[in-house]
């Protein structure tokens, strides 16, 4: 992750210009990071805020006064005085070629928005430049994996840009390494380890390349099984159900099903980290075997039985009752969960102490 | 962790002990890496060669249970070395001359025949953490989960205390909780020693503030452990009421817990599955899950974030906070009868001297961190800033104690157990989503390549696990990830009822289980008649020999 730094040393602001504007920065931001922050949209397909400047597509050049080409702003410095342009005939014309041949390389220049959080990013700059002309007969680079038969992760290279995002998230955000590149030009190839499966890698399936990746070319093999599901996605903030690192997630949802996950990149714990479990384990909620109705144990049969809510509440309240009046209101024991949220915990210490009088109450975390 | 995770990836000097981070908190570990990745060094003290050893500068591969001699040696480097943050010992610390006294005979080279760790190994560790500027620990369940569980905490405070790092950027004694609302439970008051907020039951002043709040007069002595009250089943406990644990399934000694369970008179379980421990209740109320329940919930770093409803619960599933409040009401008890998550969250934030600046829309985007005492306060990011909550940082004089139970010619291998990437606990969850099971769909033994020679046993092959608690058939891996002498298997799925073995004695002042060091004895025995049916009728998954 970068980081920025602070004004200039001896406390006066820094200022460049930027479209004609006078503009304030700080140390060690990027010409990008700059205009992004002064409302400028400059188009970028290597780009992830999360991962070092790679200066590789080359849609986020601007103008720089004294440079002889139009020079990257993601991977440029800013520095005082630097006169700027982001948005010139010139560079929308460069940026539109481009699209179109970035557009060449690829088999579909639309896919699902079900492949992930940034999927969309190739087809809306396509949108937005125009540029689905088709002038260029170019050729895909990389080949597809369809023999890799992992369940979640799809790789269709043949939608592939060679951004590098892939690689670099599994790089530098989650230090796994698992990914890497084979071969330039047309026969570019985004590989593992000896070519082979992503499950006989160093890979741990968080998912990250999937989420970073802006054509489609890796794909949510789970969101995208729910793709014909009717209704329109939303997305509900939440927090991961597993480990006590609490990452934010955004779960997609259609109708009243769950369609997939998607990491918050402004989550405060987990800056749009996930890994397998947060990414990819969440059909326990709609599974079966959940339980919809109370159950009570059948004073005939002796077996557990449905029953509707009043039954069961009143059968249990009955044999509590039943404790505290055969051996006291110490006789109760309440256990709370570290699964459940706050409420759940602070109700049950609430029914013991305050229903009860007594402190006989614990969580699981002893076990 | 008294220490944020954004502070995980700026120490100089990484010290992580008895947690497998990669594994069981993936995403914190990733911050590591990055650490790594700047420049900082790190140590990993695990008896198994974990994921993070992989990257470490040291490895100390400890016997199981024997953390306390190792961090006494560590400590003695530093003294001997003149290591310390003197300024910091003098300004906030008591007793540090009497621990750097303490320390002077317990060399590495005493430690080496303790935790079986080469002595110039545990010499580099201490030269590492002793000098770093910044220096942060890490640790999980390994260190607590034994009968010096507080002992081994005590000691690593001991370290952080002796060199200053603690209350600075990148430093800390940070565990890592490892379910995702764990500290919330504890923040809740759902502890016998605390009301809401950590505030001690023994104190007449608190007594009468929730005397107050909740019209009812709470005793005034700390309430019976959950492992105590287990014990006490059918003779002074007689009701439990169980929310959203699997109790016959992760604590140890399951012959034990099936037992006190039985002996009730009366059990009510509240959970999202028919778990193993709900088949034995007599009550079972269906709680909503994660995503259809609208609640609040503390990570590890002590933020307090919202959890939404993103789906409808099936069937008549309710919140688990609503079922407890219509049970009180049907008690008979009055002052139960909320209306939602929030005004439950609400009354918590105002008991609680932590929670006393939040409320149920304060927190809707989760950049507190507690104490946040006031309105006006902005969170607590860093604890122990400028100085302990009581008073000045004790050093403890501690000494090394073997674990209740120790190998022996008849029970000659160490057991440890833990979590696996993929899974999770007992699989209720992750074992009912699609796609995990194609990463690990059965449970294997770990045990090293020289130890399957010497037990006569084959990798891929099947041996019988056993100590006096019990016995089960498990299939066997030949990895050097654990050390010669230890075996290591997950606790995850139930054909290997890994917890019948454990059970090896609690520690004295929190009562948690020693779940992390036990003896058993391996021998080789056939497969499995039908594979995969392994005592699938049976309650305990595998037949007992």
């Amino acid at each position: 992750m970068k980081q920025n730094g602070s004004p200039s040393k001896n406390g006066t602001a820094l200022t460049l210009t930027l479209d004609g504007e006078k503009v304030t920065f700080s140390r060690g931001e990027t010409l990008y990071e700059v205009a992004e922050r002064h409302g400028r949209e400059i188009p970028t397909l290597c780009y992830d805020p999360r991962l070092e400047p790679f200066g590789g597509c080359r849609l986020c050049v601007v103008e720089l006064e004294g440079a002889r080409n139009p020079v990257a702003s993601c991977t440029m410095e800013a520095q005082p005085g630097m006169r700027v342009r982001t948005r010139t005939a010139a560079l929308e014309v460069q940026r539109r070629i481009l699209m179109e041949m970035v557009a060449s390389e690829n088999r579909d220049t639309d896919v699902d928005p079900m492949h992930g959080y940034a999927s969309q990013e190739m087809a809306d700059l396509l949108d937005r430049y125009d540029a689905r002309t088709g002038r260029f007969a170019g050729a895909t680079s990389g080949t597809s994996r369809p023999d890799d038969d992992n369940p979640f992760i799809k790789r269709d290279y043949e939608n592939c840009i060679s951004c590098y995002r892939c690689v670099r998230v599994c790089a530098e955000q989650e230090g796994d390494y698992a990914i890497s590149v084979m071969n330039r030009g047309f026969h570019t190839q985004i590989t593992t380890e000896f070519g082979g499966l992503l499950k006989d890698s160093a890979c741990t399936f968080c998912g990250q390349c999937i989420q970073t990746c802006p054509t489609g070319a890796l794909g949510d093999l789970k969101a995208l099984a729910n793709k014909d599901v009717p209704g329109e996605t939303e997305t509900t903030r939440t927090v991961c159900p597993y480990c006590g690192v609490g990452c934010s997630v955004d779960i997609m949802t259609r109708g009243e099903k769950i369609v997939g996950i998607l990491p918050a990149m402004d989550g405060p714990a987990n800056e749009g980290s996930l890994c397998v479990k947060g990414q990819f384990a969440f059909d326990f909620v709609g599974h079966p075997d959940r339980l919809c109705t109370p159950f009570l144990r059948d004073e005939a049969s002796g077996e557990l039985r449905p029953a509707s809510w009043d039954e069961a509440l009143d059968f249990a309240a009955g044999k509590l009752r039943k404790v505290v009046k055969d051996h006291g209101r110490r006789a109760v024991y309440g256990i709370a969960s570290g699964r459940a949220p706050h409420e759940a915990a602070y109700m049950m210490q609430r029914f013991i102490r305050a229903g009860l009088g007594t402190n006989h109450i614990d969580n699981c975390s002893r076990a | 962790m008294s220490n944020p995770l954004a502070d995980m990836d700026k120490p100089d000097v990484i010290f992580c002990i008895g947690t497998n981070m990669t594994e069981c908190h993936p995403v914190a570990a990733t911050r590591l890496k990055r650490a790594l990745a700047r420049g900082a060094k790190m140590i990993v003290a695990d008896p198994r060669r974990i994921g993070l050893a992989e990257i470490a500068d040291v490895h100390l591969p400890l016997r199981v249970g024997s953390d306390v001699s190792l961090l006494l040696a560590m400590a003695h480097v530093i003294a001997r070395e003149g290591l310390m943050d003197q300024a910091f010992i003098d300004e906030r610390t008591a007793h540090g001359e009497d621990f750097m006294q303490h320390v002077a005979q317990y060399t590495p080279e005493w430690a080496a025949e303790i935790c079986e760790c080469d002595p110039e190994d545990i010499e580099k560790a201490a030269l590492l953490y002793g000098g770093a500027d910044r220096g942060a620990i890490y640790y999980t369940v390994g260190v607590t989960e034994h009968i010096c569980g507080v002992d081994n905490v005590q000691s690593l405070c001991n370290l952080a205390l002796m060199t200053g790092n603690l209350g600075r950027e990148g430093t800390g004694v940070n565990p890592m909780r490892g379910q995702n609302n764990i500290q919330g439970a504890g923040d809740a008051g759902a502890l016998p020693n605390n009301y809401p907020g950590f505030q001690t039951v023994t104190d007449p002043a608190h007594q009468e503030k929730f005397h107050k709040a909740y019209g009812r007069k709470v005793d005034l002595e700390t309430g019976m452990t959950k492992v105590t009250a287990l014990d006490l089943c059918g003779d002074g406990i007689h009701a439990m009421i169980i929310d959203g644990e699997n109790t016959l399934v992760t604590d140890p000694d399951r012959h034990h817990c099936e037992h006190a369970l039985k002996s009730l008179d009366c059990l009510v379980v509240i959970d999202i599955f028919m778990t193993d421990t709900a088949k034995v209740a007599d009550v079972v109320f269906p709680a909503t899950a994660w995503a259809e329940t609208d609640g609040v919930c503390t990570n590890t770093e002590r933020r307090v974030q919202r959890l939404r409803a993103a789906v409808p619960p099936p069937g008549e599933a309710k919140p688990d906070w609503w079922i407890l409040s219509q049970l009180a009401q049907r008690m008979g008890w009055q002052g139960f009868d909320f209306g939602s998550s929030k005004e439950v969250f609400n009354e918590l934030c105002a008991l609680s001297p932590l929670y006393n600046g939040l409320d149920w829309d304060r927190i809707d985007r989760g950049e507190y961190q507690w104490p946040v005492p006031t309105r006006d306060h902005p969170g607590t990011p860093r604890l122990h800033e400028k100085r302990f909550e009581n008073g000045r940082g004790i050093f403890k004089m501690l000494e090394y104690r073997d674990p209740e139970e120790t190998i022996s010619d008849e029970y000659p291998m160490w057991l440890t157990t833990g979590r696996r990437l993929p899974q999770y606990h007992t699989r209720t969850q992750t074992g009912r989503s699609d796609g995990i099971d194609y990463l690990l769909s059965e449970e294997t033994l770990e045990v090293h390549p020289e130890d399957i020679v010497r037990l006569g046993l084959e990798d891929g092959g099947w041996a019988e696990m056993s100590n006096p608690r019990g016995c089960l058939h498990v299939k066997v891996r030949a990895t050097t990830k654990s050390p010669k002498g230890t075996v290591f298997a997950s606790f995850a799925f139930e054909d290997v009822p890994v917890n019948v073995l454990t059970g090896g004695g609690y520690d004295p002042v929190t009562q948690t289980a020693a779940l992390k060091a036990c003896p058993v004895a391996l021998k080789p025995v056939g497969p499995p008649p039908v594979l995969g049916q392994v005592g699938a009728g049976s309650p305990l998954g595998a037949p007992v020999l």
